[in-house]
């Protein structure tokens, strides 16, 4: 229910008159919106720097070898011990350079919020045709878990299963997964639910195809739309929830920092008024998120056949 | 209503058992409760004897069935750390946890309401505008990233309001002066302190929230807006505030309320985050701390209340929806 009130009822794009391919289309009304067009930019910006990181950043940091605790704390812009590079956003307890660290931190967010939306992705939809195609028990066998699941907050659960689990990345994105795969079984099964009545899929059918290929090769294809929406939604929402867990301590090791870690890290220092500690970090895990929801909303928009005209 | 009511009952019942099976499976069988309830020093007979009192040598169904027999006797087990029931523990810190979920909710209403009724009225006005865009930012920004930057500017930077901590509390009986404020239950918010220490966390924790009304709100009056209902109201003659507060108010009111009920339970949960924050002493500080340092018996009492919470806030709304709306009982009369 809260899914569909946030979604917002935008006024349908005006049609252009000329001859598109549906992916042109799918540009150009994407486009229309600048606001979106900046998060895609500035997305992909944030991507090359997470990508490009050991290359581009001015240290290493996790190479103890590379960090002077003799640098520890200093304000951004100061000049580092050996007077080679300044230390544009500061640095933290370590003498580790932020910059250096937030874009280290981007790209252990980043994996970590599209794998497991990846997976989840696959996992969810992979049920949730399944759901809509076999029907019957599996149907109510698959929506119970879901219901059951999407009672509780994304929050306790992922708590619950690093309870069980312990701390570590790939028990952050199993807790994520599991979070996440009941939000696409239930969009993907919404959507082949009405396809499946469809007549192409009864000339499948009849043609004999085996099962796995209508319902991946015919079906999935047609209920893509919209979980494209879902699947960026949900990489900010896996970020934003990474963030959250190792934040509380309970998310990746301190080996291996992510952005909501660097943000841990300075919280003692916020008291004592050096802010910047935790402050980048915050912002660049902000913008990151910001900038997919930018482009998700816009997605939204374009690929919801309800308000075509 | 009775035969729904009994089967919606049955149905609870199940959830806590299955949720109860995967607390237990989750906690006593996927980790090893020997390495964590037993001292890593003790040597072997020590081991073994504290094996067998523990019940640790029967099978894990019979393991699961004394700690089911144990949980309905209210005997979650005892705190590792605190050396105190662990079901207490928790019961102690709920208010802290309820006071600040309320607080929460009631300010998402206060601010949330308005601003998504003015931003339905006049959706393309430029103040309309801000308020959605400020709406988008309360859903993207990471909560305990706000409540970090509450405490840099408010507490850190310009000093007025406290960063940390519950503040002084007072019992409801000791605010009206028929006992000491020091007994029974203490509140934050019967005290000015209290109040000045409650409002950072109150309103991080409402932010969500607040974003979500307004959206709610606005949703709801646009589409009531075009009923014609409405129409007819305002071809009667009626004031626009009559049509505004009467006619559409009221009818956006049922689902808000129903969805702001439905988020109680989440916003305890997500108390997690805020109380982490602020060192709010509540029961989500508890059960980071707990996890933090593998208190089992507090998590399993955590989870399990937590739990039962749920289901219960669940259970209430749903009944309260069916209430005001039959259609959702009839619906179910059919499956």
């Amino acid at each position: 229910m809260s899914q569909s009130a946030i979604g917002e009822a935008a006024p349908a794009a005006p049609r252009k008159d000329k001859v598109e391919t549906p992916f042109r289309r799918f540009v150009s009304e994407f486009a229309e919106s600048k606001v979106a067009l900046l998060g895609l930019v500035v997305f992909a910006i944030i991507a090359i720097i997470a990508i490009l990181a050991p290359w581009i950043a001015p240290q290493n940091p996790y190479d103890l070898a590379q960090l002077d605790i003799m640098d520890g704390r200093l304000e951004p812009g100061s000049r580092n011990g050996s007077d080679t590079f300044n230390y544009l956003l500061g640095t933290d307890d370590q003498g580790r350079d932020m910059l250096s660290g937030i874009m280290y931190g981007l790209r252990i967010s980043l994996t970590v919020g599209a794998g497991s939306a990846l997976i989840a992705c696959i996992v969810g939809a992979s049920l949730g045709l399944l759901a809509a195609y076999v029907g019957k028990r599996t149907d109510t066998v698959i929506m119970r878990l879901v219901d059951l699941q999407l009672s509780f907050p994304s929050i306790l659960v992922a708590l619950m299963i690093l309870a069980f689990l312990g701390k570590g990345v790939m028990n952050v994105v199993i807790a994520l997964v599991i979070v996440e795969w009941a939000y696409y079984a239930r969009t993907v099964r919404g959507t082949a639910l009405v396809e499946r009545r469809r007549e192409y899929i009864e000339a499948a059918q009849c043609l004999a195809l085996p099962t796995h290929r209508i319902m991946f090769r015919h079906l999935l294809p047609n209920c893509l739309p919209p979980l494209i929406v879902i699947a960026t939604m949900q990489v900010a929402r896996a970020i934003a929830l990474e963030a959250t867990l190792s934040f509380l301590g309970l998310g990746v090791p301190i080996t291996e920092p992510s952005l909501g870690l660097l943000i841990a890290n300075g919280y003692e220092y916020m008291l004592s008024g050096k802010y910047w500690i935790s402050f980048y970090p915050g912002i660049a895990l902000l913008v990151t998120i910001v900038s997919i929801n930018l482009m998700g909303d816009q997605l939204r928009d374009v690929l919801n056949p309800r308000l075509k005209k | 209503m009775t035969v729904y009511l009994v089967r919606r009952l049955i149905q609870a019942l199940f959830v806590v058992l299955a949720m109860s099976l995967i607390v237990f499976i989750g906690v006593y069988a996927i980790g090893d409760p020997v390495e964590i309830l037993i001292s890593p020093d003790a040597d072997q007979i020590e081991r073994e004897r504290a094996i067998r009192a523990l019940g640790l040598d029967l099978p894990l169904w019979q393991q699961y069935l004394v700690f089911l027999t144990n949980a309905l006797q209210g005997d979650l087990g005892r705190s590792f750390v605190f050396n105190e029931p662990a079901l207490r523990l928790i019961l102690q810190r709920m208010p802290a946890t309820l006071e600040l979920a309320f607080g929460a909710t009631f300010l998402a209403l206060l601010i949330g309401l308005p601003l998504g009724l003015y931003a339905g009225l006049r959706p393309n006005s430029p103040a309309s505008k801000t308020i959605m865009a400020g709406s988008i930012l309360g859903f993207s920004l990471p909560t305990f990233w706000v409540g970090l930057m509450l405490i840099m500017v408010f507490a850190v930077q310009l000093g007025w309001l406290p960063s940390t901590g519950r503040g002084e509390t007072c019992s409801v009986l000791g605010f009206i002066g028929i006992t000491p404020c020091s007994s029974g239950v203490q509140w934050s918010f019967l005290t000015t302190d209290g109040l000045a220490h409650m409002v950072m966390p109150a309103i991080n924790l409402a932010l969500f929230k607040i974003s979500l009304v307004i959206r709610l709100t606005r949703a709801g009056v646009r589409e009531t807006m075009l009923m014609d209902y409405v129409k007819f109201a305002r071809a009667k003659g009626l004031s626009p505030a009559r049509v505004t507060f009467v006619h559409v108010f009221k009818n956006i009111l049922i689902p808000v309320v129903t969805v702001v009920g439905l988020e109680l339970g989440s916003t305890i949960a997500f108390s997690v985050v805020t109380e982490s924050v602020f060192a709010w002493p509540g029961m989500g500080k508890l059960i980071i701390d707990s996890i933090n340092v593998l208190d089992r018996p507090v998590i399993v009492a955590y989870l399990m209340i937590i739990v039962l919470m749920f289901i219960t806030i669940n259970l209430v709304v749903d009944l309260t929806y069916s209430l005001l709306d039959p259609r959702v009982r009839l619906e179910n009369k059919g499956t």
